[in-house]
């Protein structure tokens, strides 16, 4: 019922057509629209479709304030890992994470992966995103990204999973395949967490997939979003979510995020289906999924 | 009852033939993604693995063409599917550690894996073809409707795949299922062979 309702409040949520275009470029994959409405800016894939995903927006009254709910959950990552050396985000969107990342952790070597060079050029050009020696962008297909990193026995302190908010899931990115290699990158008492859905008939594949690799999760939910953040971490016991470090609060103030809030959504209740079928590269059918109910 | 025996066996093939196709693009995104080209690539190693088929198939149905002959093409199409089904994963693997594109990468990936299935499964719809065919005057007609079932077949294949199967079973489940079906249609038609050779047999 109450997934119901979430998912009534976000269809009215996110019917704007008012929005005003203020920019658009075509891609191999799509075109990326950018708009502006209320004084936010946002980046989203153009689509036929009522129902409208924005792929990152800001607030230019004030553009600090992190916009989208999930971000402020994606925070509490500091709590696990207070100093990361490498974070590596997968999915780009607008780079409002990065550049987050960036003020907060300056000595960190922060790595976006992005399949569209589209995106990275709007959110150059829209979003104030900036390249420097510590903030670098990938234009590669995450899962391949993390096979080669693999390779190279790279590893990273903090890993973000950012490529499922739109219409299409990669399918290939849901799988306990991926998310072990995804494992085998972090270092150890990395953190991992992931933008995830909370909604549709995926929710319970996916939780169990997430749980059989990485055993113990946490998870934040976004207060009126179908959307989630899953915690997971590379380290022995993950039983209990750490508290937030003294310093935070005041670092993460001008992001607007209140870490109190954000500690207020995050739980370890089980709440899906542990007899689910998981997802595997064998069997993936997240897109078909996500379709029932 | 021969002409529907091979019309149905043409239906399997398409099917089959859609069906291995779209499962490329599942056993291809673990390592190169699933981008635009991977796609690409794919659907150019079909192309050109179908048009060397029909080239060869044409070829073959030159030579005292029969339907064990043709019952044959089945099995070697289905025997072939057995190397994708147990070692493409480390072929796939060796490509990705040797080509760093991924353009490229998928393109050798699915001619060392695809290539060859579907060059054999090519073969089967000249081949049908030729032993429908019964005069030149109707050739034409003959070769319409086996197109029409072929890829109706084809049709068929793409969204059972797409739609059902891939929620229903695993990759290698259905690679399994194509291989049962040519496998199945083969033998099939053996038993045609023997059929229709009493009878032509019993009309002399």
């Amino acid at each position: 019922m109450s997934r119901l309702l979430i998912g009534i409040f976000l269809s009215l949520l996110s019917v704007s057509g008012t929005a005003r275009e203020i920019d658009k470029e075509r891609s191999i994959y799509r075109n990326v629209v950018i708009t502006e409405e209320d004084k936010l800016r946002c980046m989203r894939f153009e689509t036929r479709r009522k129902k409208i995903t924005n792929q990152a927006c800001i607030d230019l009254r004030d553009p600090e304030r992190l916009v989208f709910e999930y971000a402020h959950g994606v925070m509490a990552g500091y709590a696990i890992n207070p100093q990361p050396k490498r974070i590596l985000i997968i999915g780009l969107g607008g780079g409002v994470l990065s550049k987050v990342l960036h003020q907060l952790s300056p000595q960190a070597e922060i790595v976006s992966v992005e399949i569209d060079p589209v995106v990275v050029n709007l959110a150059k050009k829209h979003f104030g995103y900036e390249e420097n020696e510590k903030v670098k962008t990938v234009v590669k297909d995450g899962r391949v990204f993390v096979k080669r990193a693999l390779l190279k026995k790279e590893k990273f302190d903090w890993i973000m999973l950012d490529a499922f908010n739109g219409d299409y899931i990669p399918e290939h990115l849901m799988t306990k395949e991926f998310l072990a290699e995804v494992k085998g990158l972090l270092s150890d008492n990395g953190v991992l967490t992931a933008n995830t859905f909370s909604n549709s008939r995926l929710y319970d594949f996916e939780s169990v997939t997430y749980q059989k690799v990485f055993g113990k999760l946490h998870i934040f939910q976004a207060p009126t979003k179908g959307n989630r953040v899953i915690f997971a971490c590379n380290c022995s016991s993950f039983e209990s979510f750490p508290d937030a470090p003294k310093e935070l609060q005041s670092k993460v103030s001008r992001y607007q995020v209140d870490l109190k809030k954000v500690w207020g959504l995050i739980s370890d209740t089980v709440d899906w289906n542990t007899e689910s079928e998981i997802l595997t590269d064998q069997y993936s059918p997240a897109n078909l999924l996500k379709r029932l109910d | 009852m021969k002409k529907a025996a091979i019309l149905l066996l043409a239906f399997c093939a398409g099917f089959s033939i859609m069906c291995f196709e779209l499962l490329g693009g599942r056993m291809l995104a673990p390592f190169f993604g699933s981008s635009v080209y991977v796609w690409g690539s794919i659907i150019t190693v079909f192309m050109l693995a179908l048009s060397i088929g029909y080239l060869g198939g044409g070829r073959f149905s030159l030579y005292s063409p029969s339907i064990n002959r043709y019952a044959g093409i089945f099995l070697v199409a289905a025997l072939t599917l057995l190397p994708t089904i147990f070692f493409s994963e480390s072929i796939f693997e060796f490509v990705f550690e040797r080509i760093e594109d991924p353009r490229y990468g998928s393109l050798a990936a699915s001619a060392l894996v695809f290539l060859v299935p579907s060059i054999i499964m090519g073969m089967i719809a000249p081949y049908s073809v030729r032993i429908l065919t019964v005069s030149a005057d109707s050739s034409g007609q003959t070769a319409g409707f086996l197109y029409f079932v072929s890829t109706l077949g084809s049709a068929i294949g793409t969204i059972m795949t797409s739609f059902y199967l891939v929620l229903w079973l695993e990759v290698n489940q259905i690679l399994w299922l194509t291989f049962g079906i040519l496998f199945a249609a083969g033998c099939i038609a053996l038993l045609v062979a023997k059929i229709d050779g009493e009878q032509t047999v019993s009309d002399s």
